[in-house]
């Protein structure tokens, strides 16, 4: 990863002069092209991004915080706010490092505990501590703050459990029980997150070089790979009340909360908080912003209370700051875990293509 | 004539400003949002420390993981296109040279599939195919069948479009003279009509190649862990891996792959082109009789293609956006399309991203229609010097290039090409480049729908005119430009269409606020609760409903303008 942050400035000679002619040529072409026909209001703010006030919050897909907090910051604060979504978690940090030349903004949000190295590593983030950390709430590399947290775990169809007069399994190990044959079913590492969490859990379970053993004997009892979340969660987990066939299914401990029955009582499905593995979001100020002191305000605002308080119902996660006070179904249907499986951030960034590759190995063949 | 021939060479001459506009324009677009964007990207892979390095390629080349995706993409695609086209041909033939009530609705039912999100489809046809669902029989669940099944539920639309568009206007006199002279309908369709559809045949199925041989998100969902192409290893190794190092090598691969294709269609459709006699849509189509043996064999197999291959699938879509979280019928879901979701899934309505969606694509219509059109009406023209023919063929080819080039690729590309500021905006996160790479990806339709129809034309209509003394401007406004605008109504709605659904580039660059309906959807389908779920099927048949009454739009101008000019 590495090698290509040091690789920009050499790459092409010619660039400056083409670059030039190809921007100018890339406005003549946008004028001409949408000027007259594409009224949307992204065209008409744009026009003073770079003048001071303006601050611009690269984050991934999953962002979707109130819009009344952010003008509520915008109001105390003197600054507006640009948000810039990049794709998935993965796909963000990757942008990051391909333009730490010439950053997309000036603070970043989303990035995760297994891609943090591989950003800091590559000098993404600068150095910045809020005077506020909240107790309890641990930096990484003294550059990226701790927003969020979410735990990924297998959930279990409650309901399909009690119907077959089966006992709800626990651990991993039960997972591979062949009372639990043909039953669950996981994503993939290599294309989605909460898959590349559930290996990591796995990695931390079982060792370095005990996990390939453990996923040997989920596929001997039947284990299926979907491609994404959505895929398994949707068309597989029978939980999801879509037909889906497997009451065993890999998702978040928050996912319970989303099929509460008609009257709150009772959640049809729970999540084995033995399984988890927990995902942490980080903020932080970008290298070579233009607004760097607005990017600080902006990592502060992300650990307010009103904020740490919203992130529960807009972004599914449990806030960072353990003081917050949660959602009463959240208490109830979407506790986190205990102990959840840890693996070190660096250790992540070293081996994640390996263990997958091994991981692919082992399943897929 | 002689004499005449050089008369109309000599008005072409003094009309090189036209032409070099003409082919400076679509080139100066290709080169900044696609060329330069995708070599830059290329070459940071074979750059290490600033020393070139080329070893990623022995290493990637040697490996079998590397052959077996070339020959898994190719087989898909292959098999992908020859499907397409073996079923298009009979819908081309019902929804086009028959009229029957209800034509205009098939038609735009037909398109939609083309539109809408691969992560929808790829549930719609999981559910389909899994253990429990309907066709779960079959056992289509991640097989190499089940992905060739989404692929022509995906493109047949484009085989029936683009080949439809010239048979209707084939002038039926001729089967009709091959008939008289004893010729069975079969041999009438070999002979007759099979040589004059082959141009158009061979343009739909090089595109229908290079959408199949990129399919991404169903190859992903359908073909599970087991299935990959260049085109998902490529999507892996850029956005999680980021191994640039391998992607670089294998965008190559993938370039080669496509390009070897694009010149043996080219090849196939260079061979069988020559002017048709057109006539007006109107009145080539024979009303659908229910006597004729003919006609009911064709309005069957259409109707079990439109029914097996649309409709299930789709209804299966319509009728859980209709079921309520408690399992009743209701319009809840659609009712919740004012709203950003269960728990706030979305930053802005589905509504408030339709809008957006219908904003982006006018804008990426309007590029596409300007670009595509001055490309096709430059390739339409059969130079008389090797070297120019040569030149005008190459430039065919290099707009068809963004069909066949990962949209990762590209926006990625974007990130470090546009790292400047234009007018204080940082294009990358202003939004404006959603309908420019929309566009890249519409324009090398809009050139394969328009081109057949002006390469039909006669040449000897343009000589005519110039001999009676028009000037180039002339030719074009009175020869070329009536037959062209009939195809343009197709080529809007097509562009329309395509802007409408893409996901891949627009995922990288629109911005939570202007997010557009398919990366909504995308969003909603991402997260738990029956409400987001059904809100993002209900969303997926609005998609759905606004592409088909786009298209049948476009129909409908085109007819208008098509009437009565011969």
């Amino acid at each position: 990863m590495l090698r290509l942050s040091g690789a920009h400035a050499g790459t092409i000679h010619a660039r400056p002069l083409a670059g030039t002619v190809a921007r100018a040529a890339a406005v003549a072409l946008l004028l001409a092209g949408c000027g007259g026909s594409a009224p949307d209001g992204s065209g008409t703010d744009g026009g003073d991004a770079s003048a001071s006030g303006t601050v611009t919050l690269v984050t991934h897909d999953s962002w979707a915080l109130d819009e009344k907090l952010v003008e509520q910051f915008e109001q105390e604060s003197g600054l507006t706010v640009e948000v810039s979504a990049a794709g998935d978690a993965g796909t963000l940090v990757n942008q990051l490092v391909l333009t730490k030349d010439a950053p997309l903004g000036d603070a970043v949000f989303g990035i995760d505990n297994t891609f943090a190295s591989r950003a800091l590593e590559a000098g993404v983030v600068e150095e910045y501590t809020p005077a506020d950390l909240p107790d309890g709430a641990e930096q990484l590399g003294a550059a990226l703050t701790p927003i969020d947290q979410g735990d990924v775990c297998v959930n279990a169809d409650e309901a399909w459990f009690e119907r077959s007069d089966l006992e709800v399994p626990t651990t991993l190990e039960d997972l591979a029980d062949p009372e639990y044959r043909d039953l669950l079913v996981v994503s993939n590492p290599a294309t989605s997150s909460p898959g590349l969490a559930f290996l990591l859990a796995t990695v931390g379970a079982f060792g370095e070089d005990g996990f390939e053993d453990y996923w040997a004997s989920l596929v001997d009892n039947g284990v299926k790979v979907a491609d994404s979340w959505e895929d398994a969660y949707y068309v597989d987990f029978s939980g999801a009340g879509e037909g889906g066939e497997r009451p065993l299914a890999l998702s978040y401990a928050t996912s319970p909360a989303f099929t509460v029955s008609e009257d709150g009582s009772e959640s049809t499905t729970s999540a084995l908080l033995e399984t988890c593995f927990r995902q942490v979001e980080y903020a932080g100020v970008l290298a070579g912003a233009d607004n760097p002191e607005g990017a600080q305000e902006l990592v502060d605002f992300l650990l307010t209370e009103d904020v740490q308080a919203a992130l529960p119902e807009s972004m599914y996660m449990y806030p960072a700051d353990p003081a917050t006070q949660l959602p009463a179904d959240w208490e109830k249907f979407a506790p986190q875990a205990e102990a959840p499986f840890e693996v070190e951030p660096a250790e992540v960034s070293e081996h994640r293509d390996e263990w997958i590759e091994r991981w692919t190995a082992t399943v897929v063949g | 004539m002689d004499r005449d021939r050089g008369r109309l060479r000599a008005s072409l001459r003094t009309a090189p400003l036209l032409w070099g506009t003409a082919v400076a324009v679509p080139l100066g677009f290709l080169a900044v949002f696609f060329a330069w964007p995708v070599a830059a990207l290329v070459v940071r892979g074979f750059v290490a420390d600033g020393v070139l390095d080329l070893t990623g390629f022995t290493e990637v080349l040697s490996s079998p993981r590397t052959w077996r995706l070339v020959g898994l993409t190719l087989t898909q695609a292959v098999l992908g296109t020859a499907c397409s086209v073996l079923l298009g041909l009979p819908l081309a033939y019902l929804l086009y040279r028959r009229s029957f009530l209800g034509r205009g609705l098939v038609r735009g039912l037909v398109t939609v599939p083309f539109v809408l999100p691969a992560v929808v489809v790829g549930v719609a046809f999981r559910t389909l195919f899994a253990p429990g669902g309907t066709l779960g029989f079959l056992g289509l669940e991640e097989s190499l069948a089940g992905i060739v099944v989404a692929l022509v539920f995906f493109n047949v639309s484009v085989v029936v479009r683009t080949v439809g568009g010239l048979w209707e206007r084939l002038d039926p006199r001729t089967e009709q003279a091959a008939a008289s002279l004893g010729a069975g309908p079969a041999r009438v369709f070999r002979t007759v009509t099979l040589p004059a559809l082959a141009p158009a045949i061979a343009s739909a199925a090089s595109v229908v190649f290079l959408f199949c041989a990129t399919a991404f998100g169903v190859v992903l969902v359908l073909g599970g862990v087991r299935y990959g192409t260049i085109e998902t290893e490529i999507w892996t190794r850029t956005t999680q891996f980021l191994d640039l190092r391998s992607a670089s090598v294998l965008s190559i691969l993938q370039l080669v792959v496509i390009s070897g294709a694009l010149v043996v269609s080219a090849r196939a459709r260079r061979r069988r082109e020559a002017a048709l006699r057109l006539v007006s849509a109107r009145g080539s189509a024979r009303r659908l009789s229910w006597r004729s043996p003919q006609d009911v064999t064709v309005a069957l197999v259409g109707a079990a293609i439109v029914v097996g291959l649309m409709v299930l699938p789709m209804a299966g879509l319509v009728a859980r956006s209709l079921r309520e979280p408690d399992g009743s019928w209701g319009i809840g879901n659609y009712v919740a399309l004012g709203t950003t979701g269960e728990r706030n899934a979305l930053v802005v309505t589905v509504w408030e991203a339709t809008a957006t969606s219908l904003r982006t694509a006018l804008a990426a219509t309007v590029l596409s229609l300007v670009v595509g059109g001055l490309v096709a009406l430059v390739v339409s023209r059969r130079p008389r010097s090797v070297g120019a023919r040569r030149a005008v063929g190459t430039l065919d080819g290099l707009f068809m290039l963004p069909l066949g080039v990962s949209a990762v690729t590209v926006g990625f590309g974007f990130l470090i090409t546009l790292d400047q500021p234009v007018l204080g905006v940082d294009l990358r996160t202003s939004g404006l480049l959603v309908p420019v790479a929309q566009a890249v990806v519409a324009i090398p339709l809009v050139v394969r729908t328009v081109l057949p129809v002006l390469r039909a034309i006669d040449p000897r209509l343009r000589e005519v005119a110039a001999v009676l003394g028009s000037g180039p401007g002339r030719v074009l406004r009175t020869v070329d430009l009536p037959i062209a605008l009939r195809s343009v109504g197709l080529a809007t709605g097509f562009a329309f269409a395509v802007s409408l659904g893409e996901f891949g580039a627009t995922s990288f660059l629109a911005r939570p606020d202007g997010a557009t309906l398919p990366v909504v959807i995308y969003r909603l389908i991402g997260r738990p609760g029956a409400e987001n779920y059904g809100m993002a099927l209900a969303a997926s048949v609005v998609l759905a409903v606004l592409t088909a009454t786009v298209m049948m739009m476009a129909e409908r101008l085109r007819d208008e303008r098509g009437g009565g000019e011969f």
